[in-house]
């Protein structure tokens, strides 16, 4: 199949090799969390909610001196044509629930959250006496739970959920070194092709994830799972890195936005 | 903007599902017409001056293309929806239109009216796909109209009667093709105009010539939903429609439902299926399952019959055998065991345009009108087709191309057009030109971009060439090579050099193509394309340019050139010690011919190295050809010929048999193990991508001709493998000395041809080789001449770490798409090779009218077929005149035997006959080479 017309050099959507689909943004979709966002890309919609900080639920889980990440990635029966029953924690969700958490946990600042609650008790011990210390109450140790699902699968599904998340936890307020954006690029026809639709992605050609530190540059997650030439894959990598510095704009202006209206509502 | 289309489709499982995708408007797409002022105009082909701009409908380009590719149709616009359309319905079509849209010389432009935010429409309730098409063309239309200003006129052109009388209603304005045709002034291009018969167009003006003939001749096809549950529930079967090469009544249709063949006798049960379809087929009560008899003229309604023939050098050129033995009687109808059927459905047509002439007829009256004239194609296979001219006058004597329109059940005879003429029949450059598009030859010469890719001239070895760490220096070799005569592509030399330890160091260099033809270059697709150089006997038609085939890759004498060695270490019995390749700058230093070397080998008074090196290879070669056929390889033989060309008139002065000498025996051994090596090499670094050739083993079906025949002559084959039949052919040892070339060019024409693969298409047991009883074989020693080597050259050059592999090989499907290419044009190579023999053979004979001795190959019950050991030909004879079916011949089947009733005149097979070889011409135009009985 000619997935890049040779005649017009249009996608069979109508971009071209380079365009992305039309994406959008919302923040403070889910009112009960502390932080939540909508994000579409074309046809793909995911909302994502961040709970936390908060106590750390699963004592086993902790960690000593940062904060504990974590992600539950879902797809909503009716996200995709044929409604099916999708049980939870399958192989592909465990998986992507693992990229994005990996994801996030790069760019939220985690050693900041160690333990915060238990700051206020040391001040304490600091003033009183140090033996006092065997009488310390329990310290409690920091979760963030962020929860991601698709509402509408179109491809390029863990990209839209990484940059949901990414505007989510802004909204709750987490410090972040950096907003992180992730974009997909595929390689059809001969043609390195940004943001990847369906019918695009289940060609079977190579399809390469990328999420970036906009600011910084790093690369934060990058995903293939096919075979490509290293000089065709640079161009391809490129691709998706200028796709993700396009949504990282996009997702600054809505962060802009939305502090702008925030100010007003207090009236500042 | 942002569209976006949803649909309701069916999943293989059955299930409904709602499909959404979305579909982008934009506002940067250009008209393409370069006196635009508001769009870009850089990509714009359209002409300047066009005062008219034409906009086609899908109907027009699906049966007027023949039109479309004439250059007086010229500032067409192309909308998408249109190729779109195009493209569901005929591939072929769409193919000829992308080519006419990418063709730099025509101005066609093609406009993505689907993704322009003006000219998208959206489906209104209620409206017919068709209808939001033809809707969607309009739009466009008036758009183009509006956006270009009056200055401009936009021409629709529709055959559709409604769509024109809305798009005049909608201000727009348009013509039917006939009437767009008409007003350009110009009769000849009104042969080309297909006359749809639908009746959207005006009937009135297409007079009915045959009003009281109107009877149905063929029974109508199915309806394609009754085809497809009958094909589900078992009643018909689906397949190939192959038409007998030499019995055009006949046609087999493989179908795996059944797991045989079935056979179709007659035009009516063929129900007006043409070669290559692919049909539905019902089988008939079995006692109908009668055996078409086993003459050489077949239940004649045209005059029919089998030709002279260059005689077949594998299974697939021969004839197919249909009769098996059976006891005939007079008064039971035969019936064999072989299923029968008719075609009831076609599921898909393989029409294209055909080669041929015009039936010869009597002028009509009325010489200015149009005339109907019955075109007969040169491909035996082919019906008649009935085309409408206007310039019978010109065509009578023209070999012209046909492409076929419709058949209707009402007509004996398809219909079809003119498309256009190639030259006068009889014309040598005309008939060359008429086998090379009847084998889908691209005979053109190589285009700008091709040959922009070429190094600059005068190429010579650069510094930098070897200054590459890839690169070895052997320039100090002794390296020559051999071939045949006059040969000016040599992609082959050897050297030969022995070690102090009593080995030899043999190398076979090949000439380095790759260097030259860059995957991806247009030069790399073009090959890929031609696949093959073809030799005809006048001529060659080059896969890569003159410069490159000639110069700059062929390994002459005394020059430096770039090459691809295998160099082994072999003891003094053939013994291969050691394998090593390398990219490497040689410098042949005699450019043999077959002859030379041999003449130099056999005259013992020369002991220069070059002469001694020869001996040494020859003796190498000798034991290596001795050890492979004791393993099990055939020595097959195929009646080639060779002929002796005028280099004025470049007619044919002489034929003869192309006679082998141990010299090509000894480069043909050294070609062989290289091949072999090359190919243990790739498959081992690449598994699942490399491209190399098998030969299956002949089922007993398709020995079984040889084995009847063996059998009448009371010889004792055994075929149960290569290694049995290659043994019983060495002691198939008659009174005379021809008698086992005979039986060895028998035994080839049952094998198949060799075929290219990808191994990651098949299991490596089926990698087998088995006329070279090779576990393993490629083509590594052309690619001058044939692009599978090139491919094989970058496989090498990518196992040794020199180069990439190119991305093409990680794309099964495409690997194997260029490996069925590479087939597919190799044979038509061969074919158009043989069919060049023909028609010298027949050019030969014209002036001399010769006595010969034959021998016979087959018996009929009319006749027999013998074969010209001197000439490669093979042809008819019959005992009987033509018409008189009362035969007084008697076929004995068991002894392959036929004689005279009432006395002891018989013909056995395989027996040396005198024949009269002589040029007839029964109807004007058509001569044709007959054998007769002296």
């Amino acid at each position: 199949m000619e997935y890049v017309d040779s005649l017009t050099g249009f996608r069979l959507d109508g971009r071209r090799p380079n365009d992305m689909r039309q994406i959008r943004g919302e923040i403070g979709v889910v009112a009960k969390a502390d932080g939540s966002a909508l994000f579409e890309m074309g046809n793909t919609k995911v909302i994502a909610a961040i709970y936390g900080p908060r106590e750390v639920q699963n004592k086993g889980q902790q960690a000593n001196n940062q904060a504990l990440v974590r992600c539950e990635y879902s797809m909503a029966n009716f996200s995709t044509g044929d409604r099916t029953r999708r049980p939870k924690g399958d192989r592909r969700s465990t998986e992507i629930s693992l990229v994005i958490r990996q994801t996030m946990e790069a760019c939220i600042l985690t050693h900041l959250m160690p333990h915060s609650q238990v700051i206020l008790i040391e001040f304490l011990v600091h003033i009183l006496l140090k033996f006092f210390m065997y009488f310390l109450p329990k310290i409690c140790f920091l979760q963030i739970d962020i929860f991601v699902q698709v509402l509408q699968a179109d491809g390029g599904t863990r990209s839209a959920c990484i940059n949901a998340a990414t505007l989510a936890l802004a909204d709750a307020g987490i410090p972040m070194r950096d907003i992180v954006t992730s974009c997909s690029a595929g390689y059809l026809s001969s043609t390195p092709l940004l943001d990847l639709n369906y019918i695009e992605d289940s060609a079977g050609g190579p399809d390469v994830t990328v999420g970036i530190l906009a600011k910084t540059d790093k690369v934060t997650l990058l995903q293939m799972d096919a075979k490509l030439p290293m000089d065709i894959f640079e161009n391809v990598m490129q691709l998706a890195i200028e796709g993700c510095k396009a949504i990282a704009h996009y997702i600054r202006g809505v962060l802009l936005e939305n502090t702008k209206q925030l100010e007003c509502r207090r009236g500042i | 903007m942002l569209q976006s289309k949803s649909f309701v489709k069916k999943t293989k499982q059955g299930r409904v599902v709602k499909v959404v995708r979305e579909h982008y408007l934009r506002d940067d797409i250009y008209c393409g017409a370069p006196s635009c002022k508001v769009c870009d105009t850089s990509a714009s082909r359209l002409s300047n001056s066009a005062s008219t701009i034409l906009i086609v409908d899908t109907n027009v380009v699906l049966h007027q293309i023949d039109l479309l590719e004439n250059p007086a149709i010229d500032d067409v616009v192309v909308l998408s929806v249109v190729l779109e359309e195009v493209r569901n319905k005929n591939l072929s079509v769409f193919n000829r239109l992308k080519a006419l849209c990418t063709n730099s010389l025509r101005k066609f432009f093609v406009f993505s009216n689907e993704h322009h935010k003006d000219t998208y429409v959206k489906e209104m309730v209620g409206e017919s796909p068709n209808d939001r098409n033809d809707r969607a063309i309009r739009v466009a239309a008036h758009w183009y109209q509006s956006h270009l200003g009056e200055n401009t006129q936009i021409l629709l052109i529709t055959n559709d009667r409604e769509n024109k009388r809305r798009a005049v209603e909608e201000g727009i304005s348009a013509e039917t093709v006939e009437s767009y045709v008409r007003s350009l002034g110009k009769p000849d291009l009104l042969d080309l105009v297909v006359l749809s018969s639908s009746a959207d167009v005006n009937m009135e003006d297409v007079e009915d010539h045959r009003p009281s003939k109107k009877k149905v001749i063929y029974s109508e096809h199915k309806p394609m939903s009754e085809i497809t549950s009958g094909l589900l529930c078992g009643i018909y079967h689906q397949g190939k429609f192959r038409v007998n090469r030499y019995n055009p009544f006949e046609a087999y249709v493989g179908s795996e439902s059944i797991g045989d063949e079935i056979v179709i006798y007659g035009r009516a049960n063929m129900n007006r299926a043409f070669d290559g379809d692919i049909v539905a087929v019902e089988l008939l009560p079995q006692d109908q399952w009668h055996d078409g008899k086993s003459m050489i003229i077949t239940e004649d309604e045209d005059d029919e019959e089998e030709d002279v023939h260059l005689a077949p050098s594998s299974a697939d050129d021969a004839p197919r055998s249909v009769n098996p033995v059976q006891p005939t009687t007079e008064s039971v109808p035969p019936v064999s065991n072989r299923p029968a059927g008719r075609v009831v459905g076609i599921i898909k047509r393989n029409w294209h345009s055909y080669c041929g002439s015009l039936e010869p007829m009597p002028m009509p009256a009325g010489n200015a009108g149009v005339a109907h004239a019955l075109f007969v194609s040169k491909d035996r296979r082919i019906p008649k087709i009935r085309i409408q001219t206007r310039q019978l006058e010109n065509l009578l004597d023209k070999r012209i191309i046909v492409a076929v329109d419709s058949w209707d059940c009402l007509s004996r005879y398809p219909s079809g057009h003119y498309v256009r003429t190639i030259g006068q029949i009889g014309d040598r450059d005309t008939e060359s030109e008429v086998l090379l598009i009847e084998n889908d030859i691209n005979s053109r010469p190589f285009s700008t971009q091709v040959l922009a890719c070429l190094p600059p001239l005068p190429w010579s070895l650069s510094s930098e060439d070897l200054a590459n760490p890839n690169r070895e220096d052997l320039r100090h070799l002794r390296v020559f090579s051999v071939d045949p005569p006059g040969c000016k592509d040599i992609d082959d030399a050897l050297h030969c050099k022995p070690l102090g330890n009593g080995n030899f160091e043999v190398g076979v260099h090949i000439a380095d193509v790759t260097n030259f033809v860059l995957p991806g270059t247009p030069l790399d697709e073009e090959a890929s394309q031609r696949g093959t150089s073809v030799y005809l006997v006048e001529r060659r038609i080059d896969m890569l340019p003159k410069p490159l085939t000639e110069d700059i890759c062929s390994l002459r004498s005394d020059v430096e050139r770039l090459a691809f060695s295998v160099i082994w270490e072999m003891t003094p019995d053939a013994e291969i010690v050691s394998t090593r390749f390398t990219k490497s700058a040689i410098k042949s230093c005699a450019a043999l011919s077959y002859v030379e070397a041999q003449a130099r080998m056999d005259d013992s008074r020369l002991i220069d190295p070059v002469t001694t090196d020869l001996r040494n290879l020859n003796t190498l070669a000798k034991i290596m050809r001795l050890r492979r056929i004791k393993r099990g390889a055939l020595t097959l033989a195929s009646p080639e010929v060779k002929f002796q060309i005028d280099t004025e008139t470049h007619d044919p002065l002489d034929i003869g048999m192309y006679q082998i000498r141990e010299a090509n025996q000894m480069i043909e051994e050294f070609m062989l193990a290289a091949n072999i090596s090359v190919a243990e090499k790739i498959l081992n670094h690449f598994p699942l991508c490399s491209l190399l050739r098998r030969h299956p083993s002949p089922t007993k079906e398709m020995l079984e001709p040889l084995l009847r025949t063996a059998a009448a002559i009371g010889l004792d084959l055994d075929v149960s493998s290569s290694k049995a039949l290659a043994d019983s052919l060495d002691r198939a040892v008659g009174e005379d000395p021809y008698f086992n070339k005979l039986i060895r060019i028998l035994a080839t024409r049952c094998m198949t041809q060799a075929v290219y693969f990808s191994s990651g298409d098949l299991s490596p047991s089926e990698f087998y080789h088995y006329g070279l009883a090779a576990l393993l074989y490629t083509h590594f020693t052309s690619p001058i001449r044939r692009y599978a080597d090139v491919i094989v050259h970058r496989l090498l050059a990518a196992a040794l770490g020199i180069a990439k592999l190119p991305p093409i090989f990680q794309d099964g499907p495409q690997l194997t798409g260029i490996a069925d290419n590479l087939n597919y044009r190799h044979r038509n190579a061969q074919m158009a090779s043989r069919a060049s023999v023909e028609l010298h053979t027949l050019i030969y004979f014209r002036k001399r009218p010769t006595d010969t001795e034959a021998r016979i190959v087959k018996i009929k019950s009319n006749g027999f077929i013998v074969f010209v050991p001197k000439f490669g030909i093979e042809g008819p004879v019959y005992l009987v005149p033509k018409g008189n079916n009362g035969s007084d011949w008697v076929v004995d089947e068991a002894h392959q035997r036929v004689t005279k009733v009432g006395t002891n005149i018989r013909y056995n097979i395989l027996q040396t006959v005198k024949i009269h070889m002589e040029v007839v011409e029964p109807q004007p135009n058509r001569p044709k080479l007959q054998l007769t009985l002296i």
